[in-house]
């Protein structure tokens, strides 16, 4: 009942994801049941490419995840038109893990093993990422993970096409600090493991950055939580000390709405005490009262306004291929957009759907992306990607106020944590290692197999 | 910032850019005061938000007859620029019936909206518009708006104000609003940093009068002061500081409350079908997740058939919402709950499944996503009380709750059902022999239960999100408040409402959020464990019935 209360719980529930993941890789550990590696790879070579969508179609995160399911259709769909990949039709194969994280885990190995998928494009929760890692790593697979996420992690059969936090975090903290001029900070978020590592990681920062520590204050507060008022009190209280005082939330998707109604019946403004939020895009907006947080910003690496001819076409699809005008298209969206392209290129590049050597021929394709530039695949089976600060508009769209100037290259091991910032990923040789110690020299995870 | 590999990306920055390149002779070679010569309306026009900003102000401070209609089109998102730079710099007011030229105001032919560009509002630029519209509301003949105009220079303490405060105090009779015009001086004069010493200090005791949280602000951010200037202000900071405190006391006590009340109302319908009845009730916080539904029907109706209506919106929706939810609480209690009497378990577990299919139901009729239920005016802001802020939808909520409360003792201490319903709990075969007839009794009384739980409803989806999860979020604290209170005592739940409400608000700003919560649970379990009976167990006959 505990996953029921919250809605939009994005990326991990901290022991919950460690439990689960335990659960995986204890169900992993059943011979039986697993065929092996081998087996697993052998997608067949001839006949319908099978593409596995892994997203949740019911439960508490459907909210987020099934417009992922009709992105996916519809890209599918449009390859077939144009003829499919290597004279192949595509074929989609939808299951429903049902907002539950071992059932993700379970599905994932159903795609593989059964239907002998080609790759799996899903999950949205950290948690629901680390239950399959090990079903994909034992079988070989490869998962395409289009959502923003805490990072620290980098396997070498997943791509992740959503944000690490230096494409996100970072320079939405850089746009307070150099263009609004914040002086103060306040770290607003969810109790649980993505808001802790990144304000983690901002804390270090901030540091970094001469910030001293009587000019940060951070707060958590559970999920689903609705009471704001002594929360937004001492914000208001730790903003009067006479230097500009900013919000970094990390406040989780239902929470915020009672957030900003607060901070709007307190009488803060956005031009007193603006708030950037990491969890808030246009899904989120649809469909509630916007009013309250207009002039607050978000930082996203894509936003439906963005002023590109390719983007206006690709969300035209969109909306004609739901046959609705009132849906909208979001970051994870554009996500799923850019990684499908990229594995139809890696495909044909391969002239083959097996992992390894599609997993091998990612790496340096690049594709374009709905803001106008190019995004490639790094060897970190990270995008290069823009990183854009919007404005929350009264219609449930943002402005966008600011962009990096050119796109960002992902950092999953923070270099601001001193566990891993010694620590990179690049699946290429020599190195083909996903948490290589630079300083010692010495790989800490698998190498290749 | 707009460079190298950006520059093409999308239009306004490709345009941003070759404005800023135009215009960086100008804007670097003249102080930002002697940029004047250029039209505030071009300013407008263009794509850096420092710009439109300096625009703005100086449209405000130009007495241009066109100044009000620009500066409100600007902000309803009502204001177009060419998508192109011309030297002309057109600038377009989109009307209900076309486009106005906004330099005259006269009609201007048809437009085609590809070469038209709507002029974006950062939050320089609002900031700059709110400064604007106060200058301009400052002559208006409403004194409220007056007022509030002064106030609003107050926060903003923006030098370049000075003048047009000093004509306002000129002409200025009202005395409030005069006196909030020498504050709003003193702190333009402040933020100036200019003029003597001795008119700091008095512009220091001037704005100290306040002593608010916007004052505080405004004396820790001077920097730079002659000594004398710079010790009065540490004083006066001080002496905010020790009010703020007191008043920082009475601030967690009206939050305290207005959770408590919020509890109270969640509480108060499974006061009655737990507390009264002994059902176990896992589904009563779907009765709560169906008035807030019911509120959004009710004002998604309100809108497309009598929109005049809208504001009192809300208040049609308490009885419907008390209809609806008791309806269907009468109609659960005929078909499910009268086969479980006696059989706690059994009811808990019905109940529960009952709560599950109640919320996949809305979410299959209204889909996942939060519905909009939109506050009214009168629910909005707030109201200032000494050093306090209390936000007026919390007030109204406490006010709402205590009349719930008040009426629902009202009707079982004196009225017909109330007094079948206590004859019925208290000796139900006696009651039937004098003729009640406790199956009707019963369903009513689960479904006054349904109803006042729907009411409480229509007050959560003004601070909480609409959703089908909503119920899930109260139904554990609605249980804590009956159980601590004591089952079957309205009072109790009372109490212990706001004695929850209040520790969870004092241990807060010490603990934080989590923690909060996480001590007041244990506390809780202690209580429990001395007193199962809770606060006000109930006495007598009625305990072992």
């Amino acid at each position: 009942m505990s996953s029921e209360g919250f809605t939009i719980n994005r990326r991990q529930l901290g022991l919950l994801g460690a439990g689960f993941t335990a659960a995986a890789a204890g169900l992993g550990a059943i011979p039986d049941l697993i065929p092996r590696a081998k087996a697993a790879s052998a997608v067949p070579e001839t006949g319908p490419i099978k593409v596995g969508i892994l997203h949740s179609l019911s439960g508490t995160m459907a909210i987020s995840e099934a417009p992922l399911k009709d992105v996916m259709l519809m890209l599918i769909a449009q390859q077939n038109a144009k003829g499919g990949v290597m004279g192949r039709q595509l074929q989609p194969v939808v299951v429903d893990p049902a907002s539950n994280w071992p059932l993700f885990a379970e599905k994932a190995k159903q795609l593989l093993s059964i239907d002998k998928v080609a790759a799996v494009f899903g999950c949205w929760t950290s948690v629901s990422r680390k239950s399959v890692l090990p079903v994909f790593e034992e079988l070989n697979g490869i998962l395409l993970y289009p959502v923003q996420y805490e990072g620290q992690e980098c396997s070498r059969n997943v791509f992740y096409t959503g944000a690490a936090p230096n494409q996100q975090a970072i320079p939405a903290v850089d746009y307070l600090m150099n263009q609004v001029g914040v002086k103060r900070w306040v770290l607003e978020g969810t109790d649980y493991v993505y808001p802790r590592t990144t304000n983690k990681i901002l804390e270090a920062y901030l540091k970094s950055k001469g910030i001293a520590l009587a000019d940060i204050m951070i707060n958590y507060t559970p999920f689903g939580y609705s009471d704001w008022q002594s929360e937004v009190a001492r914000i208001k209280g730790f903003g009067s000390a006479g230097k500009k005082t900013g919000v970094v939330s990390t406040i989780n998707g239902d929470a915020n709405v009672p957030f900003y109604k607060e901070l709007g019946n307190q009488g803060i403004k956005a031009t007193d005490i603006p708030v950037v939020a990491f969890s808030v895009g246009e899904q989120e907006l649809a469909g509630i009262d916007t009013k309250p947080l207009v002039g607050h910003l978000a930082a996203w690496n894509y936003f439906e306004s963005v002023d590109t001819p390719l983007n206006k076409e690709v969300v035209a699809a969109f909306q004609k291929s739901v046959d609705s005008d009132k849906r909208v298209f979001n970051d994870p969206m554009e996500a799923h957009y850019i990684g499908f392209n990229m594995w139809v290129k890696a495909v044909e590049k391969a002239e083959t759907t097996e992992h390894d050597a599609v997993i091998d021929a990612m790496i340096g394709v690049a594709y374009p992306n709905l803001t106008g530039d190019f995004s490639t695949m790094m060897p970190n089976h990270h995008l290069t990607k823009p990183v854009l600060i919007g404005e929350v508009q009264g219609n449930g769209q943002f402005n966008i106020v600011w962009q990096t100037p050119g796109l960002v290259v992902a950092q999953p091991w923070s270099p601001y944590l001193p566990e891993s910032k010694d620590l990179i990923g690049d699946w290429l040789p020599p190195m083909a290692c996903g948490s290589y110690d630079v300083v010692v020299g010495k790989c800490l995870g698998k190498h290749k197999a | 910032m707009f460079g190298g590999s950006t520059g093409g990306r999308s239009r306004p920055h490709l345009i941003r850019g070759l404005v800023v390149a135009a215009l960086l002779a100008l804007v670097l070679a003249l102080p930002a005061a002697a940029r004047v010569g250029n039209d505030p309306f071009t300013d407008i026009a263009a794509t850096n938000f420092d710009l439109v900003a300096h625009g703005v102000q100086q449209l405000a401070v130009s007495g241009s007859p066109r100044a009000a209609a620009v500066i409100s089109a600007l902000r309803d998102g009502h204001l177009f620029a060419s998508r192109w730079p011309r030297p002309d710099a057109p600038l377009y007011i989109r009307t209900t019936d076309g486009f106005v030229d906004a330099r005259t105001g006269l009609k201007v032919a048809a437009l085609a909206p590809v070469n038209l560009r709507l002029v974006i509002v950062a939050d320089s630029v609002r900031a700059a518009i709110d400064t604007a519209e106060a200058a301009l509301d400052l002559f208006s003949k409403d004194t409220a708006a007056r007022q509030s105009a002064a106030n609003a220079l107050f926060q903003s303490a923006d030098a370049g104000a000075l003048p047009l405060i000093e004509r306002a105090l000129t002409t200025e009779h009202d005395a409030a609003v005069r006196r909030v015009l020498r504050e709003a001086q003193a702190a333009a004069l402040l933020k100036s940093g200019t003029g003597s010493s001795s008119a700091r200090l008095a512009a220091v005791r001037n704005v100290a009068a306040r002593a608010d949280l916007s004052v505080r602000s405004l004396l820790s951010s001077l920097q730079g002061q002659p000594p004398a200037v710079a010790a009065a202000i540490g004083v006066a900071i001080q002496h905010i500081d020790r009010r703020l405190q007191l008043w920082g006391l009475a601030e967690d006590v009206y939050y305290g409350l207005s959770l408590g009340a919020v509890l109270l109302l969640a509480a108060t319908g499974l006061a009655i079908t737990f507390g009264v009845m002994g059902v176990i009730n896992m589904a009563h916080g779907e009765m709560v997740m169906i008035g807030a539904y019911t509120t959004f029907v009710v004002q998604q109706l309100i809108v497309s058939f009598a929109p005049a209506l809208d504001d009192v919106g809300l208040l049609l929706a308490v009885p419907t919402a008390f209809l609806v939810a008791g309806g269907l609480g009468v109609v659960i209690e005929r078909t499910l709950i009268r086969f479980l009497y006696g059989r706690p378990l059994e009811t808990l577990l019905a109940t529960w499944g009952l709560s599950l299919i109640l919320q996949q139901a809305v979410r299959s009729i209204f889909g996942p996503t939060n519905q909009d239920v939109s506050s009214p005016a009168w629910m909005s802001g707030s109201v200032a009380l000494g050093g306090l802020t209390l936000t007026v939808n919390r007030l109204w909520i406490i006010l709402f709750a205590a009349l719930v409360l008040g009426a629902l003792m009202a009707t079982l201490r004196w009225g017909g059902l109330g007094r079948s319903i206590r004859a019925v709990t208290q000796n139900r075969r006696m009651a039937a022999v004098m003729g009640i007839r406790t199956p009707l009794i019963d369903a009513l009384t689960f479904g006054l239960g349904s109803g006042i739980a729907g009411m409480a409803g229509v007050a959560l989806s003004q601070i909480d999100n609409v959703s089908p999860n909503l119920g899930q979020n109260y139904i554990i604290d609605s249980f804590l408040v009956v159980v601590l209170g004591g089952v079957g005592n309205l009072w109790g739940t009372l109490f212990a409402a706001m004695a929850l409400g209040v520790v969870d608000k004092f241990v807060e700003p010490f603990e934080g959020a989590v923690l909060a919560k996480i001590l007041v649970l244990v506390f809780l379990i202690l209580f429990i464990q001395r007193r199962p009976q809770g606060l006000f167990p109930l006495k007598g006959r009625a305990a072992e019935a």
